[in-house]
């Protein structure tokens, strides 16, 4: 934190698996670079007091290669399994996904529909944010220059919850989402919606929470496919509410508008599926 | 799966290639993994404007900075008239490529070389360019062939004169030249077609992906006398486009040839080769240049974009009567687009009585293209084929059965001029039409369609030497690169012919100053060229060794014969000589055993190939998943079948990344978008299924075993067949590549 502090142009890192491609291409490099991976609350794993403690700097295929991890938190899990590569896997993490601030981070919209917090230590002493109030823009945190995130701490999940992430890409892999979406539902005996969350991804300058989904969903029977009830199309027009995209290489805005709507309503029969399966 | 003939002992079969064991411990050794001591390295500045006049280029500050040693800008380079020379994919204009090399008075594409500068690290070299300072003019650019060809567009060319046309033209424009093909009475044609489809098609640019970057060392010594090393698909070619840019003697330099890390075409031509020499040479250093994926697709060859209008008209009964091509390739900077072969394969595989095919070769603010898989032809087969789909379905005749009845055969005069000599290309035909594939089951959102394509394949200017150890094994020496198994290959062929184990010979790359003239590694020629002179040279040495057995038995010649890699007596009076006798007894009767065979080959068997490809699509996000693909093709003969296979699949992955989501992706600006492998979206493994082949074997007259190229013909079909497919499962004619998952669900849309 010294260090950062003192080092106007320092960055931290823990994967580098953005830091160094963006030098590569052209971005100021640092004057120095910090690495987390050795402080020890950043690469490990907890499930106590009913919250699950996950390290920031724990690489990707860690996470995915975790069977508790994956039975809590299968759309997390998911997240993270896609980003990059194998390759790729084996050093990029949670919170490098998190604070390089692109709105396509395929992790991201999991923590966020999960509630996940951040732990965020710095000059200041330590602090905890929502996942979803750490990127303010493309590119840009609120963590000031000596902070960085140790570890995340989510809710461990209840009977009849669980959560799911879909993305689209043109092709099966080694590519970033054009679209991407995330879902968190929880289901009584019956299989009837008691809570549910949606978060979008690459359909805005930020990560985005479908704010209404729950409304929607809530007290709904949710079907194994998403066919003609009436309820998809009211969820399809709040998915589009949330949606500021851009045109770009990887998609059209319009492009983006359509298909944020059917990830929205797969993920969401995904995790119901799931959620239905832990009872 | 294959059905070669059997009936030999090597060739048609399966040994582990020679240069496998290099390859896959990490051994062989590509262009950039050559170095020397107190090596320089090379970087150079680009433009980064599309088009703009250079004011002045003030060096100043850079050569002053800490490790430079060498700057050099178009100034350096000598002018060179404006001539075109040979190469096997096309002829090459020096003076173009003088200026697409180091940009002279006006850049012409972002990325377009402006300097060139050498340093003790590559940091400094980086940081000397970035401190070299260019005044630029912007001038209004020219980023799509309708813009280049309306006529009052920007011109890149003052002195740019369409040629082909009927009459001069009286000011220079943006087109180079006009390619005309006409035979019949189309008039006549249209008259006697009880149904004619026309539709006009786009295709974006798109790179050969070849995943080894651009890469040589020079070393330019006092005397002038130079040696690069460098990864191509032809050195004795380097040499020549090298030495003729900086107006060295071609005899001065030798050019080693790396391991080549793929190249597809787009290795046929120079970028850093003069620049590194020339570096050297003002350092008195080695300089070692590398290309960076973004400076690779940025500044090396894509092959076109184009914009195509067909027109086929075919009786009630399936015959083709009348067709039309109107065709537009985009060059880039320079002229020199592969309009020739897109306007000669077009219509290549129909026979069809009237026909009317004009094509044009258009410059714009764009990387000059260079050579890919089949020039050409590819995205010509993409229309053609799609409107034969059209015509199929409109006449209810099976889209094969409608290519069985006018597919070109033995005889029949091709559109382009020749006749066709012995060809396979009923047989693929067949072939698809009796695959289970072709009648498989299909589901909900999933479709199947088929396409054609045609390559006429090339000879070239070879040399060949074979050459017997004492130990009585083989050394096959060629000029060539070997990019698709051709090591393999030429070392069958010459095991077949002395007799003696596959692995008892070593085929080499040997360099210029090793052996003699040979063209590139292009037009699918080696196999076929190089392999008549390796056989030729057995040959040669097969009756060198017969002479000498007869010697030492003094018989005469007659009495002697070759079996199974030993001379036999023909009366049996004397033990058989094995080739190891007779080679380390050479000294005795008359010296080393060693043949040298040249050629220029004629008769590059045309090749045919037939695809049958499944799609599904998704109809929420426009998805396009190719479920199933067969690639059906005449090989001739195939020397090492894995390889011919590895051919043809690898050229229908190509053209199945080309039909769904490859593409040059510009800003408003004619920046380039996604000079990278992550926004370029070429297919990976994980995208397709495994490819299915069928190796088709039409012997070729003209080559002993009967080969044909194949290393082209399996691109040129597949982007016709995924369109055809999604037709098929959507029920939407794609017109425009790529058939990206926007496209597609635009399209789906569109209801």
């Amino acid at each position: 934190m010294e260090l950062l502090s003192a080092n106007p142009g320092a960055a931290v890192f823990a994967g580098a698996t953005d830091l160094i491609p963006q030098i590569q291409a052209g971005r100021p490099e640092p004057t120095l670079a910090v690495d987390l991976k050795r402080i020890p609350e950043t690469g490990r794993i907890e499930n106590s007091g009913g919250f699950w403690r996950v390290g920031a700097a724990i690489p990707a295929a860690v996470l995915t290669a975790h069977a508790g991890l994956s039975a809590a938190f299968p759309g997390l899990v998911e997240g993270a399994g896609l980003i990059g590569s194998d390759q790729i896997q084996g050093r990029a993490t949670l919170g490098g996904n998190l604070c390089n601030a692109s709105p396509a981070a395929d992790s991201v919209p999991p923590l966020v529909a999960l509630g996940a917090e951040a732990i965020i230590v710095g000059r200041g002493g330590e602090r905890s944010a929502q996942v979803s109030e750490v990127v303010i823009g493309p590119s840009a945190t609120s963590l000031d220059q000596s902070e960085f995130i140790t570890e995340f701490r989510i809710p461990a999940p209840s009977r009849g919850s669980s959560d799911a992430y879909e993305r689209f890409i043109p092709r099966t892999e080694m590519d970033i989402a054009v679209v991407g979406a995330a879902a968190r539902i929880r289901v009584d005996g019956d299989g009837r919606c008691e809570e549910a969350a949606v978060v979008l991804a690459a359909v805005a300058p930020t990560v985005v929470e479908v704010s209404a989904a729950s409304g929607i969903l809530e007290g709904r029977v949710i079907p194994h496919y998403s066919g003609r009830d009436a309820f998809w199309d009211e969820l399809g027009e709040a998915v589009v509410a949330c949606c500021n995209p851009i045109d770009d290489k990887r998609g059209t805005a319009e492009y983006r508008r359509k298909v944020a709507q059917v990830l929205a309503r797969r993920t969401v029969v995904t995790a119901a599926r799931r959620a239905r399966e832990t009872l | 799966m294959t059905t070669t003939r059997t009936g030999y002992k090597w060739v048609g079969t399966r040994p582990v290639r020679h240069d496998g064991l290099d390859k896959v411990t990490g051994r062989a050794r590509f262009g950039a993994d050559y170095a020397t001591a107190g090596m320089l390295h090379g970087v150079v500045l680009r433009s980064p404007h599309v088009h703009a006049r250079i004011l002045s280029i003030d060096l100043t500050e850079a050569a002053a900075m800490p490790g430079v040693k060498a700057i050099i800008t178009g100034a350096d380079l000598p002018d060179i008239p404006d001539e075109t020379g040979t190469g096997s994919e096309g002829g090459i204009n020096f003076r173009d490529l003088s200026r697409n090399i180091l940009a002279r008075d006006k850049v012409l594409y972002e990325g377009h070389p402006v300097a060139a500068v050498a340093a003790v690290t590559l940091r400094a070299a980086q940081r000397a360019a970035e401190a070299i300072e260019v005044d630029y003019e912007i001038l209004p650019a020219v980023l799509s062939l309708e813009e280049a060809m309306e006529d009052d567009a920007p011109v890149l060319h003052d002195d740019l004169f369409t040629l082909g046309l009927d009459s001069p033209p009286d000011r220079p424009s943006n087109i180079s030249r006009r390619r005309v093909i006409a035979r019949g009475d189309l008039d006549a044609g249209w008259e006697e077609a009880d149904v004619v489809v026309e539709r006009e098609y786009t295709t974006k640019a798109v790179h050969q992906g070849y995943i080894e970057p651009h890469a040589v060392v020079a070393e330019t010594g006092e005397d002038g006398r130079s040696t690069l090393w460098c990864s191509s698909q032809g050195h004795f070619a380097m040499r020549t486009y090298t030495t003729k840019v900086l107006g060295w003697e071609p005899g001065d330099m030798k050019v080693i040839p790396a391991e080549i890390g793929g190249g597809f075409g787009g290795k046929t031509t120079i970028y850093l080769e003069p620049l590194a020499a020339l570096l050297s040479r003002r350092a008195g250093r080695a300089v070692k240049m590398v290309m960076t994926r973004s400076e690779v697709f940025r500044a090396t060859g894509p092959t076109s974009g184009s914009v195509m209008r067909i027109k086929m008209g075919a009786r009630r009964d399936g015959k083709l009567v009348a067709a039309t091509a109107w065709m537009a390739y985009e060059a880039g900077a320079f002229p020199g687009s592969p309009i020739g072969p897109g306007v000669m394969t077009v219509l290549a595989c129909y026979d069809i009585p009237n026909v009317l095919i004009e094509g044009y070769d258009v410059v714009l603010n764009k990387p000059k293209v260079a050579a890919y898989r089949a020039p050409g032809a590819p995205m010509a087969a993409f229309a053609a084929e799609s409107v034969v789909d059209e015509l199929a379905e409109e006449l209810g005749i099976d889209p094969i059965e409608l290519r069985l009845r006018n597919a070109v055969t033995e005889g029949v005069r091709a559109v382009y001029g020749p006749k066709y000599r012995k060809i396979g290309f009923v047989e693929t035909l067949e072939e698809a039409r009796d695959h289970p594939h072709y009648s498989a089951p299909l589901g909900p959102w999933q479709g199947r369609g088929v396409a054609s394509g045609y390559w006429f394949n090339f000879g070239g200017e070879t040399t060949a030497t074979v050459s017997i150890n004492e130990d009585g094994t083989a050394v096959v020496m060629s000029g060539c690169p070997d990019i698709g198994g051709t090591r393999a290959a030429l070392a069958q062929m010459a095991a077949e012919e002395l007799g003696i184990d596959v692995h008892r010979i070593e085929p080499v790359v040997a360099d210029t100053h090793s052996i003699g003239y040979n063209d590139m590694t292009g037009g699918s020629r080696v196999a076929f060229a190089v392999g008549i002179a390796v056989v030729d040279a057995s040959r040669q040495l097969i009756e060198d060794m017969c002479s000498r057995a007869a010697l030492i038995w003094d018989v005469p010649r007659e009495e002697v014969e070759w079996v199974d890699g030993r001379a036999q007596s023909v009366t049996g009076a004397s033990a058989p000589l094995t080739l190891e006798e007779l080679a380390s007894g050479a000294g005795a009767t008359g010296g080393p055993l060693s043949a040298t065979v040249t050629v220029n080959p004629r008769g590059a068997g045309a090749g045919f190939s037939t695809q049958i490809c499944d799609v599904e699509v998704d109809p929420d996000t426009g998805l396009v998943t190719v479920l199933r693909y067969t690639v059906v093709q005449d090989a001739g003969r195939a020397i090492h079948p894995d390889y011919v296979e590895g051919q043809m699949q690898g050229g229908a992955v190509q053209g199945i990344g080309w039909a769904l989501n490859e593409e040059y992706i510009f800003d408003r600006n004619g920046v380039m978008e996604n000079p990278g492998f992550l926004d370029y979206r070429m297919p990976v493994a994980s995208d397709l299924p495994m490819i299915d082949t069928v190796i088709v074997e039409v012997p070729n007259p003209d080559h002993p075993y009967g080969v044909r190229g194949v290393g082209e013909t399996g691109i040129i079909p597949p982007m016709a067949a995924v369109a055809n497919a999604v037709y098929a499962a959507t029920g939407k004619r794609m017109q425009d590549l790529p058939m990206s998952p926007v496209r597609v669900l635009e399209a789906l849309s569109g209801d």
